[in-house]
């Protein structure tokens, strides 16, 4: 295997070059577009559109910074998407964690068929759903507000919240809250004060997950939402194409502002991220 | 129905629902179940019923049978959405999938760096579509596109990207292969990382050369884990829409964008987007089935 090639003392030195060779490539690629797009956001648009195009950047600037966020349009989507991106995380795991405890824990007769709709549900084409939905939103007047986004993020997260906090809380060791019910306590008495300090990790992980799902997400409020005053900012940026037409530059650094948030989650709990997005798919 | 069956009906009932565990276990899950069908089920039903009339966004209209269909079938647009959804799903997810497996074996060591390599993988991934369908866009553009330049410049393309349709859906499939592939490797490795050591230890002593230790011990064990990577991947593909919406500036049709237009922009084909709706519902419900019983998935989470 591979996995033979760069370790072990027999080995010669040229396998371990050529490892992180390829290991340098594959994170260039896989960095590339942000470091571009980046480089395109603090350059002088004489600079921009010079062919071929330079590499090295002669005194960054900051104007296409100063441009997207004397927008108000701009800043304005940045609270619309934490408000969504926030309220869902909060309702995703309130529900989910509920149901992800009864799941894992307790001993019911259609536990199979409900992680079945469940995962059926994180299949779902979404777009199958967007006319009758917003023909009802348009009906109750939910067209244009938050919680049109916010009702079907939750709907399409909730999966991925359960099926994570599932996994996380069978890990949880079952001693202390038999120890808690033989003192007394209740099911939900035995989730709210020994489950939930315990399983605290894992629900912030999950948090994360959710939290990023909600502020990735594109159809549901490109369908519900055309007034800036509730988009998010996955709606409000490809419009920029169009604002700033030729503005190449102000594009690039609106891409920069809404990535970062993102970039520094990823960094922060890579190893969290990574332990909860194959927590539901391999099987230990 | 017997006396006997009534009783032993009556029975399981008596037990789920009298025993408080098992009835706090109901009260548990309800909630989240009831939040899922409610918003995702009814309007299926809801969809199929449109589709079955001249439906516009005001009224259900006259019942027209399966007329919406026919005539979707014979829409040129549908039809482009169609194959340009299938070219997409196959190509991406074939290649996410060679690279990504590639990829796993290559990492699956200890190593200096790890940290480094997880971020970089976990970088694309986290990143909104539409974000970085526009940062790719903005690197294909023709007056200050890099990728547009290079492949300008070693004759690789004719003509700008942004205004091929050919181009573009090599792009999308590139775009995605970038932004997914390591979320695939991420997957394959965790369950390369379920394979005891001992297994190819004992295998190597026997004498199995590298391809035999593949073919007959890590492809049959990463099995499982390959469908499930695998599955998602085509559940996604298969339903894409951001990435073209953005990507090609609305030219490039799938078949989300398809119902997306007929639902918001072209008032006229509500009723053939709703057809197209039920037509991506149903189409992606029996490639979940396929992969599940044909290709033997597991999907218990019992231990």
């Amino acid at each position: 295997m591979a996995s033979a090639t760069a370790t072990g003392g027999s080995k010669s030195n040229l396998n371990v070059i050529l490892f992180y060779v390829f290991l340098f490539l594959f994170v260039l690629v896989s960095l590339f577009p942000l470091l571009w797009v980046f480089k395109m956001s603090i350059v002088t648009k004489a600079d921009l559109f010079q062919s071929p195009a330079t590499t090295l950047v002669a005194p960054p600037i900051s104007d296409n910074y100063g441009t997207i966020f004397s927008n108000p349009d701009f800043r304005r989507a940045l609270v619309n998407s934490t408000i969504i991106a926030g309220v869902t995380t909060v309702i995703c795991l309130f529900f989910g964690a509920i149901c992800a405890y009864a799941i894992a824990r307790l001993r019911f007769r259609f536990k199979s068929t409900v992680m079945t709709t469940i995962l059926a549900i994180s299949f779902f084409p979404a777009v199958a759903i967007i006319a009758p939905l917003f023909v009802l939103f348009s009906n109750v007047g939910l067209i244009n507000t938050y919680w049109s986004v916010i009702i079907t993020d939750v709907v399409f997260a909730l999966p991925l919240t359960i099926w994570i906090l599932v996994a996380f809380f069978k890990e949880l060791p079952k001693d202390l809250e038999e120890a808690a019910k033989v003192d007394g306590a209740t099911t939900v008495q035995a989730f709210r004060k020994v489950i939930v300090p315990l399983a605290a990790p894992g629900v912030f992980t999950t948090a994360i997950l959710t939290f990023i799902f909600a502020w990735n997400e594109f159809l549901f409020a490109n369908t519900f939402l055309f007034d800036a005053t509730t988009q998010p900012v996955t709606v409000a940026i490809p419009n920029f194409a169009t604002v700033y037409t030729v503005d190449y530059g102000a594009q690039s650094a609106a891409a920069v502002v809404v990535t970062i948030p993102l970039v520094i989650l990823v960094l922060l709990f890579q190893r969290r991220i990574v332990s909860g997005l194959t927590a539901g798919a391999v099987k230990g | 129905m017997t006396t006997a069956s009534r009783e032993k009906k009556r029975g399981w009932l008596k037990e789920e629902f009298g025993n408080p565990e098992r009835r706090t276990a109901y009260y548990m899950v309800l909630p989240a179940l009831l939040i899922i069908l409610l918003v995702a089920v009814y309007p299926v039903i809801n969809s199929i019923w449109l589709s079955l009339h001249q439906a516009t966004i005001t009224q259900t209209g006259q019942f027209v049978g399966l007329e919406n269909y026919t005539e979707m079938f014979q829409n040129e647009d549908f039809i482009s959405g169609l194959t340009n959804t299938v070219i997409f799903t196959v190509a991406s997810v074939f290649f996410e999938f060679i690279i990504g497996l590639g990829i796993a074996l290559a990492i699956n060591q200890a190593f200096r760096g790890r940290g480094l390599v997880r971020a970089a993988i976990l970088v694309p991934w986290a990143f909104p579509t539409v974000i970085s369908a526009a940062m790719w866009r903005l690197m294909f553009q023709d007056q200050v596109g890099v990728i547009n330049y290079v492949a300008n410049a070693i004759g690789l393309i004719s003509e700008p990207i942004l205004s091929d349709r050919t181009l573009l859906l090599i792009g999308s499939i590139l775009v995605d292969v970038w932004k997914t592939t390591p979320f695939m490797a991420l997957l394959l490795l965790a369950g390369l990382q379920t394979i005891p050591a001992d297994v190819y230890e004992a295998a190597r002593v026997d004498g199995a050369n590298v391809f035999q230790r593949f073919f007959q011990i890590t492809m049959p064990l990463l099995k499982p884990t390959i469908l499930v990577a695998v599955l998602f991947r085509t559940m996604d593909s298969y339903r894409v829409y951001d990435l073209f919406w953005v990507m090609s500036n609305r030219q490039l049709e799938s078949l989300s964008t398809y119902v997306y237009k007929g639902v918001r922009i072209s008032q006229l084909q509500f009723a053939q987007g709703n057809a197209a709706a039920v037509f991506i519902f149903f189409t992606a419900f029996l490639l979940a089935l396929f992969f599940i019983y044909g290709l033997g998935m597991q999907t218990s989470t019992e231990d």
